[in-house]
């Protein structure tokens, strides 16, 4: 228990951090803003983890575990996605998501 | 009683001769095919007369009257215990006959080929569909039971079609042997439901049971009525129908003068003597059950015979192809026949009509055969069948002429020739029964006697055609059938027919009935000497009477417009008016139908397909906004 | 070695041969011994079939065998055969044996070609075993699906369209069809809660409530019937069969179609007479269209393989209007009409590939004379025509009479009108097969270059005299087969007679 400070601090920050994260990935059309915005998303989910674990269920560490494998898997997805955007600017000279629109109908 | 079973060999010596001949003829020389052929009717031939003989002197008699007698049957198609196809051999007075005529006829006609048909380039075959008919008009007419019949009655129909279209590079030829076929076909129909209505009535197929005057069919008849007739009477005239497809009846008679386009030996044999009176054949096979349980029917047989019987003897007048005047002497002489089977009884004295029905189909076999042969033999020398391009051929063919000239006096009736004693008993039994077809007889018995020396007096007689080389007499092969059909016409008058066919198997006496044969023979005489008068010699008397009858003479020279009916019918309405409907119909409203269904499942897919845009963050507004849409309703649904 | 199983096994093993064959000469020879083998085992079926009936056996189905395939379902891989498969298999290997020697001059991507045709066979044969719906089922799919690749690469004419037009509108009927089995699998428990079934010999012994058979009943009929040709589903059937190579049509028209009145019979008929009583007419009424259409589609149509797919509707119609007749004379005759029009119209298709491999042209308006030059493909093409009009003395005309004969034994006036409407095609098949003999074979010939084409060759006129042989055995001699089957019918007839 941190004093002074309630689980709903925490649940607020998670909300707004996620929200940012979300309008972040909606709006911009930059490929490499919108990784940070999902990274964003991905540490909002962090925060709830592990607020939720030390205030609801301190006596476990699953909440932790969780927000660890987050982080590592965030971490390879920033490794993958940033390859992929380094061949596609490769390829069209652009990072602008509008332009990356090989894969429809 | 003597045991028959012998005749098994008949059907199977042509069955095999067909085969044999079918599938080796083009192998070997092709003479080797006639003689093979005209061979195995020889044998049929000699089994058929030995058959008549035995049956005939006693060996069918049990108590004067003659048996049915079956040598030989052998299920074939079973489709319930009583419902069953036998093949079998039944031998009573008529079959026994028929087997004479058809094995007589066959072999003059085969003899008569061998010089007729040399030559041609489908001899062989000529000669296996020839066997393949005398099998299945054999088959016919010793069928122990209606389904036999039926099956027989498709063979001898596809082994016409099959003679028809000989020459089957001729268009005209093609075209009247589908005509043939389908015609008869469409009779057929009507002979397999009365067939089917028949076996459901009285629950079987066989003969013995349907005929037996004593018998369940019967006696059992049929009381329910539909449209004012037993269902019986409905179910025979449907057989009738198909007797009057066979036998070129009115209004089914026209395939008859379009099967001429045929070899000449095929229809003296075909489309005189046999074939054609089989439907004559059948309605006396079931007559018990016509004259028993069925009058009314048999009183329609006989009109329609009588009208189909006047109104071919008219055409005949004027036509000039000289195998069509005798196809129309066909038809309207089996007109006759009918006539008199539909003014006879059953039983006795009574049967009168059925007696000289038979008498006269033998008669006629024999005399119409020799007719046609002797037109295959002028048609052999002068080339044409245009009777406007004969005259004078008595010089150059003196076989020829005088047996044709026997034919045509037995055809006419006049005494001692064959005609006149089976005419003379038609007459007898139609003065009996009824007075308006005793008329109608007298009237075609006229009109008989008058085209019938037209044709003659136009052939031998008449102007000296120049002819590019000199008409000849035919060889030995065609002369001596046309002598032997000649000499019998001028003898079967004198067979004792009343004693030997009848209709309930006893005989009875006949004796000639001066008061009706005399003015019969005038009548015949008057219609030869006006024939004599208009084309003995050659004059202008004839041209001068077409033409005063101007339109009515085009009618019947045009047949009455029969066949432009039918054509309309055929082409317009059929062809035109339900076919090719429903060919659109099928590929523009069923097949669209499912183009249609594929269409529309198309063009749902085009309208939907740019959701899939390809831009990411569209697809991620849908992911977020349908998250919302599901939290918020889950939070809706937790607060309820 | 079971019987059956080397029934699928063969045509497997036939497959493999021809995967690993590396020449031309090979492949056509593996599958040719293949099928051949497989003939042989037809007729060595039919013979085994016939000495256990006359050791007394009387089980419905006989060579019984089980294995459990997917036991939570309770699916199980059954099979058996009675009178009607064992004929059905026999018509089958005839065919794809015939089918086979007359792809012999396939060259393009020959070895994929006989792979597809064979699994094709394979499971047709296994469908004709199949006494596990579930199974049937599967075989049933195996059969459609290879047919797509086989229009659709070797084919000629709009060949895609076709091809998709006849799988898609397959694949529906089976997409209907999975769910009438499925629904009688769902109300196959004996009793409630109890062990269900796709067994079809268990499920003909359970009565089927009412209102299911209501509803699956024309699912199932249906889903088979498109297989049939059933108006107005028959529409894959005249552009399939014109654009299908030779052997194909010949399979199709001669095999596939009839597994539509096979499992319309076992499966809809018997599985559910109530329904089949009760709903009957209505398919009656299509099926009487059917026939009485297809007829006169095909008196005006132009190409010879459109003439005979129409005149397949046809004649699979009376196959369906006999067998929803539910009398055994005409069930009889439904069977024998399955047979008869497998082998004629193989019989035609076939003739038809040879006789347009030599014209380069189906086209009868093009055509006339042939008989002159081609007097073998001529006589048969004629021979197949008098069969398909059902001369006597040859298969079509003993099915026919069955069926007609049967179906008047109803003594009401609906089923007699049918009937009497269903007769009439008798006239009308006249008109159209004379007609067509009559413009292709017969008259002058129209094009000079038909004088130069040759008669057949020695693998044309085995696969022509096989099939001619077969329709005459029939037809002259048809009791035999009559009575093989008719024993056969008595469960069938017996549970659509208990319903009356």
């Amino acid at each position: 228990m941190i004093e002074g400070i309630q689980l709903e601090f925490f649940l607020v920050l998670g909300t707004l951090v996620f929200f940012i994260g979300i309008y972040g990935f909606l709006t911009r059309k930059n490929l490499i803003t919108m990784l940070m915005s999902a990274e964003l998303i991905l540490n909002a989910v962090n925060i709830n983890f592990v607020a939720f674990n030390k205030y609801l269920y301190p006596e476990n560490l699953e909440g932790q575990f969780f927000a660890l494998f987050i982080i590592a898997i965030a971490a390879t997805e920033v490794a993958v996605a940033v390859s992929i955007i380094i061949s596609l600017y490769r390829k069209i000279k652009s990072i602008d998501v509008e332009k990356v629109n090989e894969l429809k109908y | 009683m003597e045991n028959f079973g012998y005749i098994v060999i008949v059907p199977f010596i042509l069955l095999i001769s067909f085969i044999l001949i079918g599938l080796a003829g083009g192998r070997f020389k092709p003479s080797l095919s006639g003689i093979a052929g005209t061979f195995s009717v020889f044998v049929t031939t000699v089994i058929s007369y030995i058959t008549a003989f035995s049956y005939f002197s006693g060996a069918g008699l049990v108590n004067g009257v003659y048996q049915k007698i079956i040598p030989y049957n052998t299920e074939w198609l079973r489709f319930t215990d009583k419902l069953v196809i036998n093949m079998g051999i039944l031998l009573d007075p008529i079959s026994v006959m028929m087997l004479v005529v058809i094995s007589t006829v066959s072999l003059m006609v085969h003899i008569y080929s061998l010089g007729y048909m040399k030559g041609d380039s489908g001899y062989s075959r000529y000669f296996s569909f020839l066997s393949l008919f005398t099998f299945s008009m054999i088959g016919l007419v010793i069928s122990t039971n209606i389904f036999e019949t039926y099956i027989f009655w498709e063979l001898v129909g596809v082994s016409s079609y099959l003679l028809i279209g000989h020459y089957y590079q001729k268009p005209s030829a093609v075209a009247a042997s589908k005509k043939a076929f389908v015609v008869t076909r469409f009779a057929d129909l009507g002979f397999l439901i009365g067939i089917l209505i028949l076996s459901n009535i009285t629950g079987t197929f066989d003969y013995s049971i349907l005929t037996d005057p004593n018998g369940p069919a019967i006696a059992q008849g049929s009381t329910i009525a539909f449209m004012g007739l037993s269902v019986m009477t409905w179910a025979l005239i449907l057989v009738f129908m198909g007797c009057a497809g066979k036998s070129a009846m009115f209004p089914l008679h026209i395939w008859l003068p379009d099967a001429m386009e045929g070899p000449t030996p095929v229809s003296a044999l075909i489309h005189a003597a046999t074939m054609v009176v089989a439907g004559v054949y059948l309605v006396a096979r079931l007559f018990p059950l016509y004259a028993l349980s069925a009058p009314a029917a048999l009183h329609f047989i006989g009109y329609v015979g009588a009208f189909t019987s006047l109104f071919a003897a008219i055409i005949a007048c004027t036509q000039t192809d000289i195998k069509r005047v005798l196809a129309f002497s066909t038809i309207s002489q089996i007109g006759l026949m009918m006539l008199a089977l539909g003014v006879s009884d059953y039983g006795g004295e009574k049967g009168l009509g059925y007696m000289s029905s038979m008498f006269h189909l033998f008669n006629h076999a024999m005399f119409k055969a020799l007719l046609f042969l002797c037109a295959g033999s002028v048609i052999h020398a002068v080339h044409s069948n245009e009777m406007n391009g004969m005259g004078g051929l008595r010089k150059f063919m003196p076989v020829t002429h005088i047996t044709f000239l026997v034919a045509c006096l037995a055809i006419a009736g006049i005494p001692p020739f064959s005609g006149f004693f089976s005419k003379d008993e038609i007459l007898v039994a139609a003065f009996e029964k009824d007075f308006v077809l005793f008329i109608v007889s007298m009237i075609i018995a006229g009109l008989t006697a008058f085209y019938m020396f037209r044709l003659y007096f136009s052939i031998f007689w008449n102007k000296n055609n120049e002819y590019k080389d000199s008409p000849h007499e035919s060889p030995s092969s065609m002369a001596v059938p046309l002598m032997f059909l000649a000499f019998a016409s001028l003898i079967t008058g004198f067979i004792p027919f009343s004693k030997l066919v009848t209709a309930d198997g006893a005989g009875f006496e006949t004796h000639i009935h001066w008061g009706i044969a005399v003015p019969a023979v005038v009548i015949a005489l008057a219609g030869i000497l006006t024939a004599m008068a208009l084309y003995k010699k050659e004059s202008g008397l004839p041209q001068r009477i077409t033409a005063s009858l101007g339109s009515l003479y085009r009618l019947i020279y045009k047949k009455f417009y029969i066949d432009e009916i039918y054509l309309f019918i055929t082409k317009k309405i059929i062809f035109n008016g339900i076919s090719a409907p429903v060919a659109w119909f099928d590929r523009k409203v069923v097949d669209n139908t499912m183009n249609g269904i594929a269409a529309v499942t198309n063009f749902i897919s085009v309208k939907i397909k740019s959701f899939q845009s390809g831009q990411l963050q569209q697809y991620a507004y849908v992911m977020v906004s349908g998250m919302i849409i599901i939290i918020l309703f889950a939070l809706y649904l937790w607060n309820k | 070695m079971d019987i059956l199983i080397l029934l699928i096994l063969v045509p497997v093993l036939t497959v493999l041969a021809i995967s690993i064959s590396r020449t031309k000469e090979q492949i056509r020879m593996s599958a040719a011994v293949g099928m051949g083998i497989q003939l042989v085992q037809a007729t060595y079926l039919v013979f085994a079939y016939l000495a256990e009936r006359k050791n007394g056996n009387v089980d419905d189905m006989l060579f019984v065998r089980s294995w459990e395939w997917f036991k939570s379902f309770n699916i199980q891989f059954s099979i058996g055969v009675d009178g009607i498969s064992v004929s059905l298999i026999a018509l089958t290997a005839i065919v794809i044996f015939t089918g086979v020697l007359t792809s012999w001059k396939v060259d393009n991507l020959s070895k994929e070609f006989f792979i597809s045709l064979i699994v094709l066979t394979t499971g047709v044969f296994g469908f004709f075993i199949s006494l596990d719906l579930f199974s049937m089922f599967l075989f049933f799919e195996l059969a459609v699906i290879p047919m797509y690749l086989l229009i659709g690469i070797w084919g000629s004419g709009p060949k895609e369209y076709a091809a998709m037009k006849l799988t898609l509108m397959l694949m529906g009927a089976s997409a209907v069809l999975l769910l009438g089995i499925l629904g009688l699998y769902v109300n196959s428990a004996a009793a409630p809660g109890g062990l269900m079934t796709f067994n079809i010999i268990d499920i003909s012994r359970l009565n089927i409530p009412m209102e299911v058979q209501r509803i699956f009943f024309p699912l199932l009929f249906v889903g088979f019937g498109v297989l049939g040709a059933l108006f107005p589903f028959h529409t894959w059937s005249p552009d399939g069969h014109s654009s299908a190579p030779t052997a194909v049509s010949m399979l199709h028209a001669g095999v596939l179609m009839k597994m539509g009145g096979y499992g319309c019979l076992r499966v809809a008929m018997y599985l559910m007479p109530g329904a089949a009583n009760e709903m009957g007419w209505i398919f009656i009424v299509l099926t009487s269209i059917s026939v009485v259409y297809g007829a006169f589609g095909a008196i005006v149509q132009k190409d010879l393989k459109y003439i005979n797919a129409y005149s397949s509707v046809s004649h699979c119609g009376l196959v369906l209007f006999a067998i929803l007749m539910s009398d055994k004379i005409s069930a009889n005759g439904a069977v024998l009409q399955m047979i008869s029009h497998g082998l004629m119209t193989a019989l035609f298709f076939a003739l038809i590939g040879m006789i347009y491999e030599r014209t380069h042209t189906r086209d009868i308006r093009f055509m006339g004379g042939l008989m002159k030059v081609i007097p073998f493909l001529g006589v048969a093409y004629m021979i197949a025509g008098l069969a398909s009009l059902g001369l006597p003395g040859l298969s079509g005309f003993v099915a026919e009479m069955n069926v007609f004969v049967g179906a008047f034994q109803h003594s009401d006036t609906f089923h007699r009108i049918a009937t009497i409407v269903v007769c009439s095609s008798i006239v009308i098949t006249a008109v159209y097969i004379l007609r067509v003999v009559a413009t292709l074979l017969l008259g002058p010939i129209k094009n000079n270059d038909f004088n130069l084409i040759k008669d057949a060759v020695w693998f044309e006129r085995a696969t022509v005299i096989i099939l001619i042989f077969a329709i005459a055995g029939i037809g002259m001699a048809p009791l035999w087969l009559s009575d093989f089957i008719s024993r056969s019918l008595d469960p069938i007839i017996l549970k659509l007679s208990m319903i009356k």
